[in-house]
């Protein structure tokens, strides 16, 4: 097992439980145990949630593996079939599951300059965590999940905000351009300004940031920036490996690699779904926690099981006090209607429709019916 | 101590009924035609169990994937770690009752400090 988050413990899991006894070695390259990354934006950034509340591990879980943490893989040698590491051990390895995860994008040029922060990590959390405690202005750059629940817990914390987005409507891309227009519009409702439509072309400051530079000529006065514009897949490691990377692993729908005895989870893993008819690499918690049992099955079997269908994607984010649920894909809508609440009221259940088929729901403070639309999809679209 | 909670023949099956006590408590009729009641709270978050995903004898937490099972209490896996607390149903004369178990509730964080008097 490469990776130690989500998708690397659910896979550990789902081997025991399906019966694996043998050796197994959960390789990670953060040197904390497995803990839940979707706190780390809101409760744990915001203080109500402590390191221990984030812990995956149950207190008496004993999946009898040996934890080489704090340890990062470098290379996977094919002929050999060994992982190796960073401190120049190898791990031979019969089976192999990829979980290496995603890394934040950087801003060029932002590195060594003090109060510019990315989110991923826990180190990152708490580093961000203690700067907002001192108050100030915060720029979130990136209107995306993290930067949207970045900017509402800093606005809860008593922070002045101000989010920047490239594009002209925050969350199209995940929730289509009406109901991300929707969705970031609660940013507004708090008084946080939103600028769209425009890029971010530095950062001014000589030690610490002072100032966030857009391609308008504006500069908008920081004393802490946030820059969540997205991850990356972490293959670096499987280049010439016999591994095919394609916006990250490329997987079939069951989670197999290119090499027999590898499979690859979570948010590095481009699995090829059925229902859309393509690869998509999704890089939600769900799929993360889900998707390892169907790649476990295919690694156990040597690819002998044919893959169900998954669920369709589901993801929430809490922001400023609204609970948003997200289940399917918006890309492939070519309508959208909200079917139960107002958006006036941020409070509403909407469902997207392709060819008068339901593809995707999205629900805010909707929970029940989210849930019953979510069954449903799930049911139609199986 | 035994509460009313609703009429047999206003839940059918593969639905919940929330009964509004503090810490609130829900009522799943499965769709074998089973009654079962457990905490409504999530042990993990303030989510309500009674607006999750009814499947035999689970209910998946409508928010982050964490399954109980409705016999047991039991949770399958995190994010929720702790089992919620299982209760007794009766059915007289065509009402549910639920007699409330006495054990100490497995509540979350936020709920908990709330119920206790802090800030959430």
């Amino acid at each position: 097992m490469v990776g130690a988050s989500l998708a690397g413990l659910s896979a550990a899991r789902s081997l025991r439980k399906q019966g694996y006894d043998g050796r197994l070695v959960v390789i990670g390259d953060e040197l904390h145990r497995p803990y839940d990354r979707p706190p780390l934006s809101k409760e744990f950034l915001a203080g109500t949630l402590g390191e221990a509340d984030l812990a995956l591990e149950a207190q008496d879980e004993d999946l009898g593996a040996q934890w080489l943490l704090g340890t990062r893989a470098t290379g996977l040698d094919r002929a050999d079939r060994a992982v190796r590491l960073a401190d120049g051990r190898e791990v031979r390895v019969d089976g192999l599951v990829i979980a290496t995860g995603a890394a934040a994008r950087r801003l060029p040029g932002s590195d060594g300059l003090a109060g510019v922060h990315v989110l991923r990590t826990l180190d990152d959390a708490r580093a961000l965590r203690d700067e907002l405690a001192r108050g100030g202005r915060l720029v979130v750059i990136g209107g995306g999940f993290i930067g949207a629940e970045v900017a509402s817990t800093a606005y809860a914390l008593g922070l002045d905000v101000t989010v920047v987005e490239v594009a002209p409507t925050p969350l199209a891309g995940p929730l289509g351009a009406t109901m991300g227009g929707i969705v970031s519009g609660l940013h507004a409702d708090h008084g946080v300004r939103l600028l769209c439509g425009v890029g971010v072309k530095g950062l001014s400051g000589e030690r610490c940031v002072d100032a966030v530079l857009l391609e308008d000529g504006r500069s908008i006065p920081a004393d802490i920036v946030v820059v969540g514009v997205g991850a990356r897949p972490c293959v670096e490691w499987l280049e010439g490996s016999g591994v095919e990377l394609d916006n990250g692993v490329k997987c079939g729908a069951d989670g197999r690699t290119a090499l027999a005895g590898v499979v690859a989870v979570g948010d590095c893993a481009n699995w090829y779904d059925p229902r859309a008819g393509a690869h998509r690499r999704v890089e939600h918690w769900t799929g993360a926690r889900e998707r390892p049992d169907a790649a476990v099955a295919t690694l156990l079997a040597g690819g002998a099981v044919v893959p169900g269908v998954p669920r369709p994607p589901y993801f929430w984010s809490d922001q400023y006090g609204v609970r948003i649920q997200f289940a399917g894909h918006a890309a492939g809508a070519d309508s959208v209607s909200v079917e139960e609440g107002a958006v006036d009221d941020r409070n509403v259940l909407a469902v997207y429709r392709r060819a008068g088929d339901p593809v995707a729901v999205l629900g805010m403070n909707q929970p029940r019916l989210f849930t019953r639309w979510r069954k449903q999809l799930a049911a139609s679209t199986s | 101590m035994k509460i009313p909670a609703c009429r047999l023949a206003d839940l059918p099956r593969g639905e919940a009924f929330r009964l509004d006590i503090d810490p609130p408590v829900s009522v799943f009729h499965t769709d074998d035609g089973e009654l079962f009641a457990i905490d409504d709270t999530c042990t993990h978050q303030d989510a309500s169990l009674a607006d999750g995903w009814l499947e035999g004898c689970e209910v998946e937490c409508p928010l982050h994937a964490s399954k109980f099972d409705l016999r047991t209490g039991a949770v399958d896996a995190p994010p929720a770690k702790l089992p919620v607390r299982t209760h007794e149903v009766v059915v007289e004369d065509g009402m549910i009752h639920v007699r409330v178990s006495t054990d100490a509730p497995n509540l979350p964080p936020c709920v908990a400090s709330r119920l206790a008097g802090g800030t959430a």
